[in-house]
C-alpha cells in the first residue's frame, strides 16, 4: 500500500527534481502536490477528460495515466514551463483575444494539446482542429472560439514562417 | 431605451471613452491561460487534514450498523465520523420553500444516520494526513445495511400501493401545482386536428470539470470559520453554514477565487460539505475535501427527469386553439437545500405555451420522490422542458398540417408590439422581440436556400433535417424568486468603489465570475460610469469579508443586477471626485467632468486636472481643501428589480443536421442564435455565453444520459460512459442579436447564461423529426441515441 515508494529523478520544466515518491502517485499528483505545479488540473482520474495534460519527453500525455515513478529520468513539461519559457505565447494570447475560455479549469490542457497539433500539422483544418482536441473536455465554450483561436495561430505562424 | 434619449439623441449609457458594447478581453484571463489561477482544488494550508466518504452502495437501505475502529487506527488518520458524532456541532435541514404551497421534503443530514435513500449517500467520513490515506481508511469502515425496496420510477413512486420513502410521509409526492387559464376544453373543440404526445426528458448532470471543492478552516484562536469553496453563491453559502454549525453569520467567511464551471451545480447545499465544515470544528484544522469524479456523478444534483404528457389543439389554417399539459418529475429522495427542487416544475408549466398568443391553457404538475441521486435547479431551469413540450408539439401540428414551421411561428407568436403581455401561467413579460428575433433568424440562416439543399439531397437519399425553437429565458430574478420563500438568498447586489490614490478604482461586488466574464462586464460598466481606462479598474470578488452582501452568480443576474449596481456606484464616485475637483479648481463640480482618468470641462472637453493629482490631494494634502470640506473616495450603490419578477429574454434556435438512416448517427452540421439579452455589454461574451450554452443543451438531447437499473444503482456514473460532447461532433454555432434593454435598470442589460441550453434540445429534437418525416418516423424521448433512432425507423 502506502509503504512503498521510489526514488525518480526527472526534469521538470528544466530543473532537476530529486524525490521520493509513492510507487501508487499519479504524475499530476506528483506535480500538483509534490511540486506546487498546480496549473495541471485534475478532471476524471480516469483518462477522458484531458485536464491533466503535459508533456513528457515532448509527446502530450495524461498525467493521470501515468506514474511518477515512470517519469524517473525523463523530460516534464507543464502549463507553468511553457508559460515561462514563451513558447505559447502566441497561442495563449489568441485564446485571451478570443476569450477561448470561460472557467479556464481545462485551459492548461487545451493548450499543450493545441501546441502538440500545430507541431505536427502547421495549418490544420477546422475538422482536423476538432478531431484533435476531441480528447479534451470543454464544458464551458461550446468548442467554437477554442478552434477559432488555434486556427487564427496556425495563420499566423504559417504567415511568419513564410 | 429609446424613451431615456436626450436631445442629442443620446441615452445615459453614451459616455465619451465608452466600453458598453465592447468586446474587451477578460482581464482575469492571464493567470487562467499560464496555470497561475487559484481553484480551491489548487489550496493548501498548514495543518490541513483531507477528507474522504463512505458513501452508501444502496438505493435504499437500512443502516444496521457503522464501525469505524479500524479505519481510525490506519496509517495518517485522525479521525472517523458518522452523523452520531457530528450531532453536537450541525443540525439537518429541510429543502422547502413557503411560497410553494404544499412543497414537502424531509430532514437531510451531512451524513445519513440510520437510512441511506440513494447509491452514493454519504453515511461516514474519515479525516487523515492526505486523501489517498483518507481514501485507504475509509475503505476499513464497515457497514451493515439492510436492504429496503427502492423507488425507481415516478409514477410507481405515486401508485397508492408504493410505501412512502419518508416514514413521516403519506405518500411520495413532494408537490403539486395546476393552471387552467382561458377556456381548455372549448379551444380543443375548435380545434380541427389534436396532437397528442409524451415527451421524455432524461435525466443528466452537470460534469463541471472542476469537481465540488470545500477547504472549511475553522481557527479556534479567532472563533472564525473560513470556508474556501467553489461556489456560485457565496452569501448564501455563509448564511447556511452559520445557521447549522450554530454560528453567527459575521463568525464565516466565505472565499473563493477561481471557479472550475458551475452551471447551477454550485449553488445547492451538499451534506459533504456541511460535514467537512462540521468536522474541521470538532477537529480545530482545515479540512479539505474534492468530490472525485464517480462521487460527482452520484451526489452532485442530477438534471430535468420530467415524462411531459402533452396535447396542442389547432385550426386547419395553423391557429393555435388549446395547450394542455401533465408534468411528472422525479426528484430522488430529498427537495434539495435551500432552493428546492419545486422550483424547475413550476418554471415548466409557467413557461410552456407562454411566447404564443393562445390564452386557452391548462397545466399540472407533480414533482415525486424516489431513491435516486437528488434533482435540482440546473442551467437554464426548467426551459428546455417548457420549449421542448411547446416547439414539439409545434412542429408536429406543423407538420400535420403541411404549413411551414417558421409561418406556424408568425401566425401565433405574441406580436413584438403586444407587450407588455401576460402569459396564461400568469407570468408578466415586460418586452419580447420574438418576431424581431425570428426574421433575423431566418435570414442568418439563408432558409429558403436550406429547404431547397435539403429537398435535393433527399433525392439522393441523404436525409437532413431543420429545426427550430422559440425560447423565453429567466434572468435577472427579483426577492420573488427566493427571498420571498424564506430561503437567506437575497436578490440585490451593492457594488462599493473606492478610489486609490493614484487614480485607480476598486469594485468591491457580491456577484461571481464563475468563467462567463462577470469580472470584464463590471470592469467595462465602472470604467464607463465613472470615467477611467478599464486597466485603472480592478474587480473584487469572491469574499464575504471584502464585498457587500449579494446573490452571486445564478439565474443570469451578474451583469443585470451586479451591473446596475456598480453603473449606479460608478456615477456617484464620480459626482464626489467632481466635488473636490471643483474645490480645487474653484468651480462647481456639475461643469466638470472626467473622462480617460482625467478631470475635463463638460462642455469642452478640455483637460483640467489628472484624477491622480484630485486623489493626491484629498489623500495628502486635505489641509489645501476648503474648511470643513470633506471628500468622499468609497461609495456603494445597490440594486434589485421591483417592477416584474424577472427581466425575461427571448430568442430563437435553428439547427441543420445530417440522419444516417442506416447507422442511427446524427450529425450536426450547423446552429444558429438569435438572442435578445437587452443592453449588451460586450458582444464576445454574450456570443461564448450562448455558444457555450447550446452545447449544454445539445449534450442532452444527443448523448448525456444518466442510466439508473430497477435497483437505483447509475450504471454509467464515469466519463467514459457517460457521454458529454466533444469538439467533433460540435458545429460552428452562429448568433444574432436583437437589443430590447429593460427600462428597469439604467443599463437596461438583462442576462443570458440560459438562452443557448434553453432552446438547443428543442432544436435538436425537431431537426431530426424533420429529417425522419420521409419515413413517418418520430422521437420524443431524449437522448436521440442512434438505438432510438433506428427504432423509430423500424430498423432494429
Amino acid at each position: 500500500m502506502s509503504a512503498l515508494t521510489i526514488e525518480v529523478t526527472m526534469i521538470v520544466n528544466g530543473e532537476e527534481i530529486r524525490e521520493t515518491v509513492e510507487a501508487r502517485k499519479t504524475l499530476v499528483d506528483f506535480l500538483r502536490e509534490d511540486l506546487g505545479l498546480t496549473g495541471t488540473h485534475v478532471g476524471c482520474e480516469h483518462g477522458i477528460c484531458g485536464a491533466c495534460t503535459v508533456r513528457v519527453e515532448g509527446e502530450i500525455v495524461r498525467g493521470c495515466l501515468m506514474l511518477a515513478a515512470q517519469c524517473d529520468g525523463k523530460r516534464v513539461e507543464t502549463i507553468e514551463g511553457v508559460s515561462d519559457s514563451g513558447e505559447i505565447k502566441d497561442l495563449q494570447a489568441n485564446f485571451v483575444t478570443r476569450n477561448a475560455l470561460q472557467c479556464g479549469y481545462c485551459t492548461p490542457g487545451f493548450l499543450l494539446t493545441a501546441q502538440d497539433l500545430l507541431a505536427r500539422n502547421a495549418m490544420p483544418s477546422r475538422d482536423e482542429i476538432r478531431e484533435f482536441i476531441s480528447g479534451n473536455y470543454c464544458r464551458c465554450t461550446g468548442y467554437h472560439a477554442i478552434v477559432d483561436a488555434i486556427e487564427k495561430t496556425a495563420e499566423a505562424r504559417a504567415g511568419r514562417n513564410s | 431605451m429609446n424613451e431615456r434619449r436626450n436631445e442629442a439623441g443620446l441615452t445615459p449609457l453614451d459616455r465619451p471613452n465608452s466600453y458598453i458594447g465592447r468586446s474587451v478581453p477578460r482581464p482575469n484571463l492571464g493567470r487562467l491561460v499560464q496555470g497561475r489561477a487559484q481553484f480551491v482544488t489548487d489550496i493548501t494550508l498548514p495543518r490541513m487534514a483531507h477528507a474522504a466518504f463512505v458513501r452508501s452502495p444502496h438505493a435504499h437501505a437500512r443502516i444496521k450498523t457503522i464501525d469505524t475502529a479500524i479505519a481510525k487506527s490506519a496509517p495518517g488518520v485522525y479521525a472517523a465520523f458518522t452523523w452520531h458524532d457530528l450531532a453536537g456541532v450541525c443540525t439537518p435541514w429541510v429543502g422547502v420553500l413557503s411560497h410553494l404551497k404544499g412543497l414537502k421534503s424531509a430532514e437531510q443530514y451531512p451524513l445519513a444516520p440510520d437510512r441511506a435513500c440513494w447509491q452514493g449517500e454519504a453515511v461516514a467520513a474519515v479525516v487523515a494526513r492526505t486523501r489517498a490515506l483518507a481514501e485507504d481508511a475509509a475503505e476499513l469502515v464497515t457497514v451493515e445495511y439492510e436492504e429496503l425496496t427502492p423507488v425507481v420510477d415516478p409514477h410507481q413512486a405515486l401508485d397508492p400501493k408504493t410505501p412512502a420513502i419518508h416514514p413521516d410521509h403519506r405518500d411520495n409526492l413532494a408537490f403539486e401545482r395546476t393552471i387552467d387559464a382561458g377556456n381548455v376544453d372549448q379551444g380543443f373543440r375548435e380545434a380541427d386536428v389534436i396532437i397528442e404526445s409524451t415527451f421524455d426528458f432524461n435525466r443528466h448532470t452537470g460534469v463541471t470539470l472542476e469537481p465540488r471543492a470545500i477547504v472549511a478552516d475553522w481557527n479556534e484562536g479567532e472563533e472564525r470559520l473560513t470556508v474556501y469553496q467553489s461556489t456560485q453563491a457565496l452569501h448564501m453559502m455563509k448564511a447556511i453554514f452559520a445557521k447549522h454549525l450554530g454560528l453567527a453569520e459575521h463568525q464565516v467567511r466565505v472565499v473563493c477565487k477561481d471557479v472550475g464551471g458551475s452551471f447551477g451545480i454550485k449553488i445547492h447545499v451538499y451534506g459533504d460539505d456541511m460535514a467537512v465544515a462540521a468536522m474541521s470544528k470538532i477537529l480545530k484544522r482545515p479540512i479539505k475535501y474534492v468530490a472525485d469524479r464517480i462521487e460527482s456523478f452520484v451526489t452532485d444534483i442530477h438534471a430535468r427527469d420530467h415524462c411531459v404528457r402533452a396535447k396542442i389543439g389547432v385550426k386547419q389554417d395553423g391557429a393555435i386553439t388549446a395547450w394542455e399539459i401533465d408534468d411528472l418529475t422525479a426528484i430522488g429522495p430529498y427537495s434539495v437545500y435551500p432552493r428546492s427542487s419545486g422550483i424547475e416544475v413550476n418554471q415548466v408549466i409557467n413557461l410552456t405555451a407562454s411566447a404564443y398568443g393562445c390564452k386557452n391553457y391548462r397545466a399540472h404538475a407533480r414533482v415525486a420522490f424516489t431513491n435516486k441521486n437528488v434533482m435540482c435547479q440546473y442551467r437554464a431551469v426548467g426551459q428546455p422542458v417548457a420549449f421542448g413540450v411547446t416547439e414539439g408539439l409545434l412542429e408536429m401540428a406543423a407538420r400535420r398540417l403541411g404549413i411551414d414551421p417558421i409561418a406556424m411561428r408568425r401566425k401565433n407568436l405574441v406580436p413584438d408590439e403586444s407587450y407588455p403581455w401576460t402569459a396564461p401561467s400568469g407570468l408578466q413579460f415586460e418586452k419580447l422581440s420574438h418576431h424581431a428575433c425570428l426574421d433575423k433568424l431566418v435570414q442568418m440562416m439563408k432558409y429558403e436556400e436550406l429547404r431547397r439543399e435539403q429537398a435535393q439531397l433527399r433525392a439522393q437519399n441523404v436525409h437532413r433535417g431543420i429545426g427550430f425553437s422559440t425560447f423565453i429565458e429567466v434572468t435577472n430574478p427579483s426577492a420573488a424568486f427566493y427571498g420571498v420563500g424564506g430561503a437567506p438568498i437575497t436578490a440585490q447586489d451593492g457594488a462599493t468603489l473606492r478610489l486609490d490614490v493614484k487614480g485607480a478604482v476598486f469594485c468591491h461586488i457580491g456577484v461571481a465570475d464563475t468563467g462567463q466574464g462577470a469580472e470584464a462586464a463590471i470592469a467595462q460598466i465602472v470604467a464607463t460610469s465613472f470615467g477611467v481606462p478599464i486597466d485603472m479598474v480592478r474587480v473584487i470578488m469572491g469574499d464575504t469579508d471584502h464585498t457587500p452582501y449579494g446573490g452571486g452568480t445564478w439565474a443570469s443576474r451578474a451583469t443585470g443586477i451586479g451591473g446596475e449596481a456598480a453603473w449606479q456606484a460608478g456615477k456617484a464616485l464620480r459626482e464626489n471626485v467632481l466635488m473636490v475637483a471643483g474645490a480645487m479648481l474653484q468651480t462647481e463640480g456639475k461643469t466638470l467632468d472626467i473622462r480617460n482618468g482625467a478631470i475635463v470641462d463638460k462642455d469642452t472637453g478640455r483637460e483640467r486636472l489628472p484624477l491622480a493629482e484630485v486623489a493626491r490631494v484629498a489623500y495628502y494634502r486635505a489641509d489645501t481643501l476648503p474648511p470643513g470640506f470633506q471628500a468622499e473616495f468609497v461609495v456603494t450603490r445597490h440594486f434589485v428589480p421591483r417592477q416584474y419578477p424577472f427581466a425575461f429574454t427571448n430568442g430563437h434556435q435553428a439547427c441543420y443536421l445530417e440522419v444516417d438512416v442506416n447507422t442511427g448517427f446524427v450529425k450536426l452540421l450547423r446552429h444558429w442564435v438569435v438572442e435578445d439579452c437587452g443592453t449588451v455589454i460586450n458582444p464576445q461574451l454574450v456570443d461564448e455565453q450562448t455558444r457555450g450554452g447550446v452545447v449544454q443543451g445539445i449534450g442532452p438531447a444527443l448523448f448525456e444520459h444518466c442510466v439508473y437499473d430497477a435497483q437505483g444503482q447509475m450504471l454509467n456514473a464515469n466519463m467514459a460512459d457517460y457521454l458529454v460532447p466533444m469538439a467533433a461532433e460540435m458545429p460552428d454555432i452562429e448568433v444574432g442579436h436583437v437589443a430590447t434593454p429593460t427600462a428597469e435598470s439604467e443599463l437596461g442589460a438583462k442576462g443570458t447564461g440560459e438562452a443557448g441550453t434553453a432552446g438547443a434540445p428543442a432544436v435538436v429534437l425537431n431537426a431530426v423529426n424533420d429529417a425522419l418525416a420521409p419515413f413517418g418516423a418520430q422521437l420524443t424521448a431524449m437522448p436521440l441515441t442512434p438505438d432510438r433512432i433506428l427504432k423509430a425507423l423500424g430498423k432494429i
